[in-house]
């Protein structure tokens, strides 16, 4: 007999309306005292600066507009730090949505995050991890952002070399741009068609 | 302090999980990956996450026929619903963030999206939040939300639900899910509902009328237990 293992809870979608439990701005309400949001990191924390931004479509190619979205990455040395505390200068995790208001842009404040090991040793280029919630999205997506300017790390990356089409690789990169004048990095999620996000199982 | 990478988890079983592509619930169909999804080895990237034991937790925090009081009780019936939070081994997770939102008695959510007929109840946010406790337990005090009309076949109506949202000890952990209540009839009607394919699967998101938690002329209750991922030993790997 195989070891009895209990069933994990099953998903069920995160709905229209997930903001109002877990982006309480986003759906128009006031918040509470703290709230976990897209301010990872503060003007002191140690690290390269950077704005996260995208938009996410669906296989028709339109904005998904009622997106909620987390970011869990290490800090810009490679150290993950699961202890979430707002008075700390950096948090490594985040939450951000995409709205029905102009642009309907996901955004997050953070630094670009250090090389990471995987479990058999070989370094992980500079990425983070993203998870994906929405309407019509069952079950969550899970999947990684990398950064364009680091080409190098990206093609020796163990985890995007797991992709065996090297043009999807290209879905994971974001792209080098500006948000109000600071260095931002675009990562478009398409979440089905052409150009299809690489999403993974973990 | 830093994270270990020691962990690992349970693989995720995603024939008793809803598929991405459950064409019934019309917006799956735009909203579902073509491609396969790619399997990777957990690193220490999908093995640890955020630990929010130190978040500010406000009094009514877990108390949603409070922590919206503008000078009265919202209207509905008074209910608890509480449960353990446990991984697939059984064991308790203590101190995980357990999120919920609702619409209120008559189905209305508190969203500038929501347009529904239903009024707003000017007492009744619909929004909690709680960590567990050492043996993974988890209260909450609400109304029992109403079932609403959606845009999907001409006449399709959820069941009364609740929204759950479980971290768990990594970012592998992640859950969001919906509670129902024993006895609605609208369950097996509702296509969020059949988008996962086994009955057995069904019920275990169906509260139980807890008559040992309820309130005698206070309120009932509603029991609700939550399984995680297992977090298993790892032994021999990669080495």
């Amino acid at each position: 007999m195989p070891v009895e293992l209990l069933p994990e809870t099953p998903s069920q979608t995160a709905g229209p309306y997930v903001h109002i439990g877990l982006a309480l701005a986003a759906a128009g309400n006031p918040i509470r005292e703290q709230e976990i949001w897209n301010q990872m990191a503060r003007p002191e924390a140690p690290g390269e600066h950077i704005v996260l931004v995208g938009h996410v479509y669906d296989g028709n190619g339109h904005l998904v507009r009622d997106a909620f979205l987390e970011l869990w990455q290490a800090d810009h040395q490679g150290q993950y730090d699961e202890d979430y505390d707002p008075s700390k200068a950096f948090n490594g995790f985040a939450r951000t949505a995409t709205t029905f208001d102009a642009g309907s842009e996901w955004t997050a404040y953070t630094v670009k995050p250090g090389v990471v090991n995987n479990a058999a040793g070989v370094p992980m280029a500079p990425h983070v991890n993203v998870a994906l919630f929405a309407r019509g999205i069952n079950i969550h997506l899970n999947t990684r952002l990398y950064f364009e300017d680091e080409a190098e790390a990206n093609a020796k990356d163990p985890v995007l070399n797991l992709i065996e089409q090297p043009q999807r690789r290209e879905t994971l990169i974001a792209k080098r741009c500006e948000v109000d004048g600071k260095p931002a990095y675009r990562f478009d999620i398409r979440i089905q068609g052409e150009g299809e996000t690489v999403f993974f199982d973990f | 302090m830093p994270a270990e990478d020691n962990r690992r988890f349970v693989i995720r079983d995603r024939n008793w999980h809803p598929k991405a592509l459950t064409p019934d619930y019309k917006t799956s169909i735009a909203r579902s990956p073509r491609q396969a999804l790619v399997s990777i080895p957990q690193s220490i990237s999908e093995t640890t996450g955020p630990d929010f034991s130190h978040l500010k937790f406000a009094e009514h925090d877990n108390d949603l026929l409070l922590n919206f009081n503008n000078g009265g009780l919202p209207i509905g019936e008074r209910i608890i619903v509480s449960g353990r939070v446990m991984d697939q081994y059984g064991k308790p997770i203590p101190h995980t963030l357990v999120e919920m939102w609702q619409a209120n008695a008559g189905g209305r959510y508190r969203h500038k999206n929501d347009r529904y007929l239903a009024p707003l109840d000017p007492n009744f946010g619909g929004v909690g939040r709680a960590l567990t406790d050492s043996e993974g337990r988890y209260i909450f005090r609400t109304i029992k939300p109403g079932p609403y009309p959606w845009r999907n076949n001409p006449n399709d109506w959820r069941p009364a639900h609740i929204h759950f949202s479980l971290n768990g000890p990594s970012i592998s952990t992640r859950l969001i899910t919906q509670l129902y209540f024993e006895g609605d009839p609208l369950i097996p009607l509702c296509p969020i509902v059949k988008s996962i394919a086994n009955p057995d699967a069904v019920q275990t998101l169906i509260a139980k009328l807890d008559m040992s938690t309820a309130n005698p002329m206070d309120c009932l209750a509603y029991r609700f237990d939550i399984v995680l991922r297992g977090q298993r030993k790892t032994h021999f790997e990669n080495k």
